[in-house]
């Protein structure tokens, strides 16, 4: 597993997924993603193969998902969160082809304060780009659940922080799951952020290829963790007659893919620490890690849309 | 941190007090603890009038939420602490409202 590793893009097959590819993808740790959509549907590839010759000629749109930065947390494996932080940032900044914008997928802080905001933000705006945020559950822990985020970053959001916009024809839509949890449930959207969702895409043509982002992964990846979103199906319901959908979630610290019919779904690396696999320690708490490796388990993705492909690329990229 | 100190000390008080009066609830069952994403023990069983008390020991925050919203604890960093008195008899069913999953109760007996 090492960066050289990454250099090839996911292929088309039949099922318009690569088993080779999504295995491949599946054993990455990492930083960022790098989101290429093609043609509707994105494949991802790790940082360092974006940078690579060997990475896909992104032709089209193309956009960042950085994903749990945890400002604030400083204990093992990772005690300089900062500085994770900033190598991912020195990463994009290198990129051959400039990104449009960014999406931050959550769990910016760790403690929901104003000061990890403020550090996390003097990093991030040194990349240069628009960044479109939703929140994790560590950005609404003041005592207002999410004031001090939606102060923020809510400018222009509905109800606890969620939007949809516009660009390069694809129709993205972040959404928070995060806020109003059940006893025994998982991450929970809610009835009024639902009801926004379903006249948000109503009057849109099938063939707008949609990117959905939140923190929670949208789909049952693992339950008994807390990995899944009760009302998830739902939001997903209103998406069904649509050729495209792409839904990219964080919260779990690795990377997941998986291809269901139109939607793809995927989750980023951190840049703050990794977390273990499904079901593989007692908790899914930091998974402790060498110092040494520390790096290869952080990362973030790079996405690459094309008109006319089905699927968007996506590229995630380990730290080192 | 301040705020951990202070629950420090009042932590160390439990058993002395609980020495002290012959009436009081085994010292252990009034402490929660906060581990692997679980409360342990999951459910406890107190006489009214006493202190429960839980400790984080995770690397990562959580809350202690009733869910009929009789108390709420803020984000426990590692290490922090929250107590909170019962004093009238029944069953607190309680969560993380961070981590929904992880779930408990505290049953309160009349002494
Ligand atoms: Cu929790």
């Amino acid at each position: 597993m090492n960066g050289s590793d990454h250099g090839e893009p996911l292929q088309d097959d039949d099922d318009g997924v690569s088993r080779r590819g999504f295995l491949r993808c599946m054993t990455w740790a990492g930083t960022g993603v790098l989101w290429m959509a093609n043609d509707g549907l994105p494949r991802s590839v790790g940082l360092s193969s974006a940078l690579a010759a060997t990475a896909p000629k992104p032709t089209g749109l193309t956009f960042l998902q950085i994903s749990d930065s945890h400002i604030g947390f400083d204990r093992p494996p990772n005690t300089d969160v900062l500085a994770t932080l900033r190598e991912a940032v020195a990463k994009i900044k290198t990129l051959p082809v400039k990104p449009s914008f960014m999406i931050h997928t959550g769990d910016i802080s760790h403690l929901s304060k104003e000061k990890e905001f403020d550090d996390a933000n003097q990093l991030i705006r040194e990349v240069g780009l628009p960044v479109f945020y939703v929140p994790g559950e560590h950005d609404v822990l003041d005592d207002e659940q999410g004031k001090l985020y939606r102060d923020r970053y809510g400018k222009g959001t509905k109800g606890a922080g969620w939007y949809s916009f516009d660009q390069h024809g694809i129709h993205f839509i972040g959404l928070v799951n995060v806020v109003d949890l059940k006893a025994g449930g998982l991450g929970n959207l809610g009835e009024e952020q639902l009801k926004w969702l379903e006249d948000d895409v109503r009057g849109l043509s099938a063939s707008t290829p949609i990117v959905v982002f939140a923190h929670i992964p949208l789909w049952s990846l693992y339950p008994e963790w807390g990995w899944g979103t009760d009302d998830g199906a739902r939001a997903l319901s209103f998406l069904k007659r649509f050729g495209s959908v792409t839904v990219l979630n964080g919260h779990i610290h690795q990377i997941m893919q998986k291809v269901e019919g139109n939607v793809a779904f995927h989750t980023a690396r951190a840049t703050a620490f990794p977390q273990p696999a499904p079901g593989t320690a007692p908790g899914p708490g930091p998974m402790q890690v060498p110092a040494g490796e520390l790096r290869k388990y952080l990362g973030v993705a790079h996405v690459n849309f094309v008109p006319g492909n089905k699927h968007l690329a996506i590229i995630d990229t380990p730290l080192a | 941190m301040a705020r951990t100190e202070t629950w420090r000390v009042a932590f160390l008080l439990v058993p002395l007090l609980a020495g002290a009066a012959a009436f009081a609830v085994d010292a252990p069952t009034n402490e929660v603890k906060i581990e692997n994403f679980t409360f342990a023990p999951e459910a406890i069983t107190v006489l009214a009038g006493t202190k429960v008390t839980w400790v984080n020991r995770d690397d990562i925050p959580h809350t202690v939420t009733a869910q009929d919203h009789s108390f709420r604890s803020k984000a426990l960093d590692t290490n922090d602490s929250f107590s909170f008195t019962f004093e009238k008899p029944g069953e607190y069913a309680y969560f993380c409202s961070i981590h929904p999953k992880m779930v408990g109760k505290i049953i309160v007996k009349a002494p």
